[in-house]
């Protein structure tokens, strides 16, 4: 059997090969998606993120048994960074789900930025894919949460999940501008700890600052470690899956979803048709030394570039 | 101390030499090195004079042994009233084996016993548990019940002896176990003495053998500080450890802050719990590490005794004197061992025992030179035994107190490791306290970045380790370490089968019931415990209904 | 395309011994590979499914406790049942002489003991690992 016949037999191996494929930009994958793209769009897909040391591995262990209680399938990507310098990575993210291993019902697959910006790695739409193609009924994604703009995560799950813990002070006021609007559902974790309702407050004044909309996030408390108030939480998510379901957004987010993943695709290949040097008529550094000579100017050097590859 | 002209003019002399003499002398004759430093990294100066602990105020920085604040020692006579204990841990496999070491070393003039566990044993699980497989009785001894314990100390009288019990998160049980085994051989318990480690901070940062989350393990530790305060008086409830911190690759410094900022922690836990500061403080005892840097050690000793004694009398007013005493056990490092020419091993741990006795410890285990390569032999632990008492009756070290203070260089040191761990402490204060840098990872993170340096320094070369990575010659593989034979499994699996069918097990069950429902209130549990142990349940029955109520512990790691 | 190598490094059994293994996972990432660390206590059968989902070219293990006779090889015979033999199994950790030839006939392709360094086993996952790169 090939790989895509194992994949969608359910063979893990299978899909830990794809992703690896995927990861490493191989064409394989790519070619296999589209043969199996009608098979795609069934997983609901939860991203999950907030600031380092907010619990968010822990968190989606928890919500991960849950689901497995309730007879669901799971897959989880965790992305962690990818160091600028050796492009190596330390991928620590399953420390906080030993539990969930052995389980045939759960995926788990760390991944590096590797140079992708934006909180996720590149192959993580293709790693949904994938495991929405394995029969995955729902997929986590956890992204690196450095305190760096996540905006990707917006565009690749169905709900965010924002997850805070008390007593991050200026950190909130340091990541608002981005949080209000990336997170469907906010989580404040450690909510055993002082100053949880200081943090609910604050997140609600927030909340009634930013733009108001149909869906009014909702602020869960849960203390993780001890699965408090977990179910609640995953209710939340439920009810946000209703909403966007009942309100029609969720075709309005999955259109935008696509829209966009289309336009980043037919970017990244025209990019790599102009960085591409063999058998183009031009080179891209020779270029650069005639706008820094001052030979042409960079509006007509990008002219240039965009008339040779549309030619 | 010394007034400031002296100083001054040291100081001026001793720039003026720098600069013209030995300034020429380099230029002809370069040092070996461009900066020298301690094991721990610190930066060492080519002479320390008068000039360098000008601050020195002799009354109040120093003082005298016994006194505030205990720089020079806890005891006012130290090693001429008493040569401190020397205790060597060990346990083997079977508690009929280490029954039968024990009594050995008590035979060889050892004369306090310590206790190893085997890790299903620390983790509180039973021999039969499935992650127990390939664990049972490898790292020391098995204890499932009271059986076991009874077996373990059989012969050997509890109010003779002082007993040292290397057991954290199930602690609590262990020293049940205990005081059933006195109970049986009629012994009370306000005639026990003893150490239990109990810490489980530092299990949480640095030894990894935790089972409760942070909370419910800080409650069963004050637990126990309350039901000994009342009913085991001479017994140590804790053993504050910096050794493991040390082992994981700390520094000397952190070493100090860690193991201090987690005795802050419990302190803080016990007043909250309502225990009055001099009730508690004195049986609180702690554990340190003595590493092959023979002067920065003898430093960090003198430093944790004078920092411990300020904490405890201007943060949390004690005012009882032995509340503000740090006593201390120290063990030689493990991690300083060598796999490669072991008999050096022998070398090192004599310096270590150096550095622990000038540094003024009130009991000392000395390891064994094949610790690097698997547990020690019966030779080895003798000759890590030897170490000690050549130290204490040849070398002359024991004889006056203190003997290194006064030394500029040592002076020096001691006030700069206070300063480092000081510092550190601050900085755990402002993350909200031990428990919670740990939570976030910081403390380990620290740890981890220290251990990382010292490792890559040695591959650089820059740090020579003799044997290791200079001075290596070819060796033939080493014979006759000591096997723990693997049927040990099975023969506790077998004991625990006859105990289950033996015991009257409604009895047992309704004691563990009891636990259950203390552990869900607010009540002290440790009665509730001896009940289960003296109704024979077993330590994975009694940890099993603690985990069902309190959880388990996540560890924390940042990478 | 250069892929980074990908590692798992594990810690099998009850010792909480960490330092070794997360001084191996940072070198590990500081020689440009992807290390997947996955705390204490691993049973063998987390172990292995671990390196299946990450798809890992190599499984680093260390023990201190003295269970490496019974872990080490079970987690090569369960790679093995999976069908996951291509992947490289290395262990570290407090090991006795005598016991390498037994744990190298059971499939653990390198023992490095105490004193190892760091650079010896990258150089030796660079050059032993089974799967292309």
């Amino acid at each position: 059997m090939d790989l895509q016949d194992r994949l969608t037999s359910g063979d893990s191996r299978a899909l830990a090969r794809f992703l690896t494929l995927a990861e490493n930009n191989d064409p394989e994958a790519a070619r296999i998606i589209k043969e199996l793209y009608s098979r795609t769009g069934n997983a609901y897909v939860i991203g999950v993120t907030g600031p380092p040391g907010a619990g968010k591995s822990t968190l989606t262990d928890k919500l991960t048994k849950k689901l497995r209680q309730k007879g669901k399938t799971v897959g989880i990507i965790a992305v962690d960074p990818t160091s600028p310098f050796t492009g190596g990575a330390l991928l620590g993210d399953r420390i906080r789900m030993q539990d969930l291993f052995t389980d045939p019902g759960v995926f788990i697959r760390s991944m590096g930025t590797r140079g992708h910006l934006g909180g996720l790695s590149r192959a993580t739409q293709s790693a949904v894919k994938a495991m929405d193609i394995f029969g995955k009924d729902f997929i986590f994604i956890e992204t690196v949460g450095v305190g760096q703009s996540e905006v990707d995560i917006v565009k690749t799950a169905d709900t965010v999940v924002m997850v805070m813990v008390p007593g991050l002070g200026d950190d909130i006021q340091a990541i608002k501008a981005g949080i209000m609007e990336i997170g469907d559902v906010f989580a404040i974790n450690k909510s055993d700890r002082d100053g949880a309702d200081k943090t609910k407050i604050e997140l609600e004044m927030m909340l009634d600052f930013s733009e108001k909309k149909d869906w009014r996030p909702p602020i869960h408390n849960v203390v993780a470690t001890t699965d408090a108030g977990v179910e609640e939480l995953l209710e939340c998510i439920f009810k946000h899956r209703d909403y966007l379901m009942d309100s029609g957004e969720f075709k309005k987010r999955r259109y935008r979803n696509t829209r966009e993943e289309l336009i980043n695709l037919v970017k990244e290949r025209v990019l790599e048709l102009i960085l591409k040097d063999t058998g183009r008529e031009y080179n891209i550094d020779d270029l650069v030394s005639r706008v820094l000579s001052k030979q042409i100017d960079i509006y007509s050097a990008a002219e240039e570039v965009l008339g040779k590859i549309s030619g | 101390m010394p007034d400031n002209e002296t100083a001054n003019r040291t100081k001026q002399e001793k720039k003026e030499w720098e600069e013209t003499r030995i300034a020429k002398l380099l230029a002809k004759k370069p040092e070996r090195k461009d900066t020298f430093v301690t094991g721990s990294n610190a930066e060492v100066n080519r002479l320390y004079t008068i000039a360098d602990i000008e601050n020195l105020d002799y009354l109040e920085d120093l003082g005298f042994p016994g006194e505030y604040p205990f720089t020079r020692g806890v005891q006012p006579t130290m090693y001429r009233g008493k040569l401190w204990t020397m205790r060597q841990y060990a346990g083997f496999a079977t508690a009929e084996e280490s029954n039968k070491r024990y009594k050995y070393l008590l035979e060889q003039g050892q004369t306090g016993l310590s206790v190893a566990f085997d890790l299903p044993t620390q983790i509180g699980y039973d021999s039969d548990h499935p992650l127990s497989e390939g664990e049972v009785g490898k790292v020391g001894v098995a204890i499932d019940s009271l059986k076991d314990m009874e077996i373990l100390f059989d012969g050997i009288p509890l109010d003779k002896v002082s007993t040292s019990m290397t057991i954290n998160a199930p602690a609590a049980v262990l020293l049940a176990m205990y005081i059933a085994v006195a109970e049986k051989q009629g012994v009370s318990a306000d005639k026990l003495n003893g150490t239990i480690q109990n810490d489980i901070l530092k299990e949480y940062i640095a030894r990894g053998t935790y089972i409760f989350p942070t909370e419910p393990s800080m409650r069963l530790i004050t637990n126990i500080f309350e039901y000994c305060s009342k009913e085991v008086p001479k017994w140590n409830t804790i053993s504050i450890s910096g050794y493991h911190i040390r082992e994981a690759g700390s520094t000397a410094s952190q070493e100090v802050a860690f193991t201090l900022a987690d005795g802050i922690a419990y302190v803080e836990a016990a007043v909250k719990a309502g225990l009055e500061i001099d009730d508690f403080a004195p049986r609180l005892s702690f554990f340190f590490n003595a590493h092959n840097d023979l002067l920065e050690e003898v430093a960090k000793f003198r430093a944790a005794r004078r920092l411990w004694a300020k904490i405890m009398k201007e943060r949390f007013g004690a005012k009882d004197p032995r509340s503000m005493m740090m006593r201390f056990h120290t063990q030689t490092g493990g991690s300083t061992l060598t796999a490669q020419q072991p008999d050096n091993n022998i070398v090192r741990v004599a310096i270590q025992t150096l550095a622990a006795v000038l540094g003024g410890t009130q009991s000392l285990h000395t390891n064994s030179r094949d610790e690097a390569l698997a547990l020690p032999t019966e030779e080895s632990v003798r000759i890590a035994l030897r170490t000690q008492q050549i130290v204490a009756y040849e070398s002359g070290v024991a004889e006056t107190i203190d003997p290194l203070a006064g030394s500029y260089y040592i002076e020096a040191m001691t006030d700069r490791i206070e300063k480092e761990a000081m510092d550190y402490i601050k900085k755990i204060d402002e993350l909200g306290g031990a428990p919670r840098a740990i939570d976030k990872g910081y403390v380990q993170k620290e740890i981890q970045d220290s251990a990382y340096k010292y490792q890559m320094e040695i591959e650089a070369g820059k740090r020579i380790v003799v044997g290791l990575n200079k001075f290596q010659i070819k060796e033939e593989p080493p014979k006759g370490l000591l096997k723990v034979d693997p049927s040990v499994g099975e023969l506790q699996k077998k004991k625990l089968l006859e105990l289950r069918s033996g015991r009257d097990n409604a009895d047992t069950f309704d004691k563990l019931q009891s636990l259950k429902k203390a552990a869900q209130g607010d009540s002290n549990l440790m009665p509730y415990i001896l009940d289960a142990v003296r109704a024979y349940a077993t330590l994975g029955e009694i940890c099993g209904v603690l985990r069902e109520v309190f959880g388990e512990y996540n560890q924390s790691v940042i990478l | 395309m250069d892929r980074p190598i990908r590692v798992l490094v594990a810690k099998p059994g009850l010792d909480g011994h960490d330092r070794g293994a997360k001084v191996i996972a940072r070198a590990l990432r500081d020689a440009g590979m992807e290390v997947i660390y996955t705390g204490l206590r691993q049973t063998p059968e987390q172990i292995v499914e671990a390196a299946i989902q990450e798809d890992v070219d190599v499984v680093a293990m260390s023990i201190l406790s003295g269970a490496h006779n019974h872990l080490f090889p079970k987690v090569v015979s369960l790679l093995r049942e999976k069908g996951a033999d291509d992947i490289l199994v290395v262990g570290g950790g407090v090991i006795p002489d005598d016991d390498i030839p037994g744990l190298k006939e059971a499939g653990i392709a390198e023992i490095f003991t105490p004193g190892t360094p760091t650079s010896k086993a990258i150089e030796f996952i660079k050059a032993n690992i089974k799967r292309l790169a």
